[in-house]
């Protein structure tokens, strides 16, 4: 997914423009030769992951129908799963020596579900002054804080998400502010920290948000209060994170040059992922309702150069389908909210098939710790509402929705997403069509590792918080 | 500019009262008798489920349920195709008719403006048939809401009522369908009373009202006195509660709270539904020997509160197997919006263990039953309202929605503001008209 190269008249402009630029300063500057240009070094491998999957012995779900996440639909077939990748689906596999057998007759295999939205941890159960850790309300631009830092492992929600068939989700900071922070990709996996849940190798995203929300937190703390207040606000800090950029580029090529270099600039957290932005090593992932809100974006996006992956909560994205597939941003939606607010007032239940239909990268997302446990009939409704407009919607893509189309937003999809050989074993085993509200998932499996077993409470976790609560006696399991 | 013209259009678009108007009028005028043919139906009354049978129905009430029915001359016929038929889905506790979007206060008519309790607030003085919601929810199969007031920051939060999802211009069915009280402290955030507090509020306004109207001609004589904290309106609007004639309908949520309820309301002599319910399958047996029905969002199973630990994907179930009368709210947290999300919680609740037929009466009789409008309502036998719907697949299931739904006999069109958004858009090529500069 390369961007820049879909960029239209602008971008190439732009483009041009720096290649210039750079051959301008080659020619001015006498003695300096092209590599004193040097590359960005601003550090990026903060709380590094420390999740290490469990051993797993090989495992071969027989005779299921299966969604693979790239467009197929296989009757009968096997999926095996081999130290904790995917090492083979089709039909008739061979049993390795020591497999644990599943038997996948009447049922569906699914790559895991990726939620591209959430707030579990950030915003847990039980919510109460203690728990709310998702905004930093403090001030419009936030760029120096991170989801992960927020994030409570114990939330009992990761362990219904789990039993929906959840394997990976964004943990993003609120939407109070234009710039909320960094968030942060975590596999569905038990941990006692937050780095043990961490996806390993996954991109980290910045938050941001268009609209009604940082108007109505700070239009009475000293703004922006307008639309166009907001706007000038993504511009003022992307100005200065420019700027900064620039300070640490020249005394990166002094000291490379081997001239007198000077002291470094000062340190900025804050403007140090704004500048990871501009150099598209952090993409934005931006909650943005309104069709001519994201056109705005585009253009800011466009004059700053940083990446936008996807519009949140996008319920005006079919307005817009066309310009968000011609600059390769994707729309993240619901299948059926709408109307909380004014901005959400023209959401339709056609809305994914509409912008899927016309070519853009579409799919589901929860932002909501119910939603995020039935992503599976959230999907199914997207795809009756588009089929019912006359088109034709085969579950094998619509599946894609909820697996392929996040993992390509989070820039994780060579590592999952799919059931394509080699890919993290993250394997949703259903009692039935995914796509039929009585359907459970029965088993999920993370990089191969049977981590929720429907049949199996042993199987099915509690988290620290609901240990010794009420919970545990009549109905045990996660919440089930 | 051009994005100036293309706002402006939308703004003329949603503003003006001839898209509502337009919607009302396309309806047909209903025909003196329909005949639906060939469909699997599920009357939820007397007939049970009947396979390729028909449903007659004539001014606007059903008139007939069985195999081969004639039709009368000048009969409009609608073939199911062998698809079901159930009666129109009733929604407890929305805010539909009194609400257009959440965080536009001056579209809410949900809450009291309250410094005192407000049983007196009443939504039947708000009702908006225009309200695009009714549309929306009425397409998704929902012909009937127990429309309330939401949860309040004092005790009593308002009156009741039931509305019906046609065309109006009147959608009340009936007033005063209940009092919605608010026994549970709110989760955390709220700096709201503590339960004691609540519950000594609530007693001392219940015998007011009691006290009030065992009196009540000598307060209104000239001279005629009161000591009553209550105002005389609220005081009014308790008269039917305090009568036993129509429920209190309580939030509850923590299972010694219902309970407390349950006892109240015994010793009490009030009909009382229990609303919220998250830890009800824990008081079942109580519940079930009170009579009190329960209205709940069964897909809630995440301790939200302190008040709400044990919470459940198995409520509903547990209920109904304790054989409590269960009615479905949609989706909680904006259940007017999210209206047609309850088929699918009620498709949920059968994943997690009800039976398929319980779960569909959760949403058709027995509403109509805890809201006091099962003689009019609630199944598909003769004499009742023709509230109708034929489905192109199961009605619980996700990617099921209505071909035809009938309202008091009324074939509603299957249009929306959403279905003409969806249309205007499908095509965002310029050859598009509608779309203006792009």
């Amino acid at each position: 997914m390369d961007w820049n190269k879909r960029l239209p008249e602008g971008g190439v402009v732009a483009a041009v423009a720096a290649v210039a630029a750079l051959a301008l300063l080659v020619l001015l500057v006498p003695g300096k030769k092209a590599d004193t240009v040097v590359e960005d070094q601003f550090p990026n491998d903060q709380f590094p992951s420390t999740y290490r999957p469990q051993h797993a012995g090989p495992v071969l779900i027989r005779d299921a129908t299966v969604l693979t996440g790239t467009d197929k639909e296989i009757a009968h077939a096997d999926v095996l799963l081999h130290d904790g990748k995917i090492a083979a689906v089709g039909q008739h596999l061979q049993v390795p020596p020591g497999a644990r057998i599943v038997d996948g007759r009447g049922k569906f295999v699914t790559p895991g579900i990726i939620d591209i939205h959430s707030h579990l941890g950030v915003y847990p159960s039980p919510s109460n002054e203690a728990t709310q850790d998702g905004n930093e309300a403090t001030k419009p631009a936030t760029p120096e804080v991170r989801a992960e830092n927020s994030v409570w492992p114990q939330d009992p929600g990761f362990t219904r998400a789990l039993a929906g068939g959840v394997t990976a989700m964004e943990i993003l900071p609120g939407s109070a502010n234009l710039i909320g922070g960094r968030s942060v990709v975590l596999k569905n996996v038990w941990a006692t920290t937050t780095q043990g849940m961490k996806f390993p190798g996954a991109p980290y995203d910045l938050k941001m948000a268009c609209g009604e929300n940082p108007k109505r937190v700070y239009g009475e703390k000293g703004g922006p209060s307008t639309w166009m207040g907001d706007v000038a606000g993504y511009r003022a800090a992307f100005q200065k994170a420019a700027e900064y950029r620039d300070s640490w580029r020249k005394y990166w090529r002094d000291k490379k040059a081997g001239g007198k270099a000077g002291d470094p600039p000062a340190r900025d957290i804050g403007l140090e992922t704004l500048a990871l932005a501009l150099d598209k090593k952090i993409p934005v992932q931006m909650h943005c309702y309104r069709g001519d809100q994201m056109a705005t974006m585009i253009d800011v996006a466009k004059e700053f150069g940083f990446r936008i992956a996807a519009f949140h909560h996008a319920t005006e994205a079919y307005k817009v389908a066309d310009l968000l597939k011609k600059n390769d941003v994707c729309a993240v939606m619901w299948a059926d909210w709408w109307g909380f607010k004014m901005e959400a007032y023209d959401a339709i239940p056609e809305g994914i098939a509409m912008v899927d239909h016309a070519g853009a990268c579409a799919m589901i997302h929860s932002d909501d710790a119910y939603g995020i446990q039935r992503l599976n009939q959230e999907v199914a409704k997207a795809m009756a509402a588009g089929r019912r407009m006359g088109y034709s919607i085969p579950r094998a893509h619509a599946v894609e929705w909820m697996t392929r189309n996040p993992a390509k937003a989070l820039g994780i999809l060579d590592k999952t997403g799919t059931l394509e050989t080699g890919k993290m074993a993250d394997v949703v085993v259903w009692s039935g069509d995914p796509f039929s509200v009585y359907a459970h998932a029965e088993k999920v499996f993370i990089d191969g590792v049977l981590l929720y077993d429907r049949d199996n409470p042993k199987v099915s976790p509690r988290s620290d918080f609901e240990l010794g609560q009420e919970d545990e006696g009549p109905t045990g399991g996660a919440g089930q | 500019m051009k994005r100036l013209l293309l706002t402006a259009a939308l703004v003329i678009g949603v503003a003006s009262p001839a898209v509502a108007l337009s919607l009302a009028i396309a309806s047909a005028p209903p025909a003196a008798s329909i005949l639906i043919r060939h469909g699997h139906i599920f009357t939820g009354g007397d007939k049970g489920t009947l396979t390729n049978s028909d449903v007659l129905i004539q001014n606007g009430k059903i008139a007939a349920v069985g195999q081969n029915l004639a039709a009368p001359p000048g009969a409009k016929i609608i073939d199911a195709h062998g698809k079901p038929v159930t009666p129109g889905l009733m929604a407890s506790w929305t805010q539909l008719g009194i609400t257009e979007i959440e965080l536009v206060s001056e579209t809410n008519d949900t809450a009291a403006n309250q410094a005192l309790d407000s049983a007196a607030f009443d939504v039947s003085d708000a009702l908006n048939p225009s309200s695009t919601l009714i549309p929306i929810a009425r397409i998704a199969g929902i012909t009937r809401s127990l429309t309330a007031p939401v949860a309040c920051a004092e005790v009593f939060c308002g009156t009741a009522a039931v509305v019906d999802l046609g065309n109006g211009p009147d959608i009340l069915v009936k007033a005063k369908a209940g009092v919605f009280v608010d026994l549970e402290p709110a989760g955390g955030n709220n700096n709201k009373n503590s339960r004691p507090d609540i519950w000594s509020k609530f007693r001392e306004t219940m015998d007011d009202a009691r006290e009030y109207w065992a009196q009540r001609a000598g307060y209104h004589r000239p001279g005629g006195s009161r000591d009553q904290r209550s105002l005389r309106v609220d005081l009014d609007a308790l008269g039917p509660v305090v009568r036993g004639d129509e429920p209190l309908l309580v939030h509850v949520e923590r299972a010694s709270t219902i309970r407390q309820a349950i006892e109240y309301a015994k010793a009490n002599r009030l009909k009382l539904v229990v609303f919220g319910g998250r830890e009800a399958h824990l008081v079942a047996v109580e519940l079930a020997a009170a009579q009190v029905p329960v209205v709940i969002d069964t897909n809630l199973n995440l301790p939200d509160s302190f008040s709400e630990i044990g919470a459940t994907l198995k409520n509903a179930a547990l209920l109904d197997k304790a054989g409590v009368v269960v009615a479905f709210q949609p989706q909680n947290d904006d259940p007017a919006h999210y209206a047609r999300t309850l088929s699918q919680i009620a498709g949920n609740a059968v994943a997690n263990g009800m039976p398929w037929d319980r779960a569909l009466a959760a949403i058709t009789r027995n509403p109509a039953q805890v809201w006091g409008i099962s003689a009019s309502y609630g199944t598909l036998d003769p004499g009742k309202d023709a509230d109708v719907v034929v489905w192109d697949g199961d009605p619980l299931d996700v990617t099921s929605a209505p071909t035809a739904v009938f309202i008091k006999g009324e074939n509603m069109p299957l249009v929306s503001r959403q279905t003409l958004l969806r249309d205007r858009y499908r095509d965002l090529s310029k050859k598009n008209p509608s779309l203006g500069y792009r």
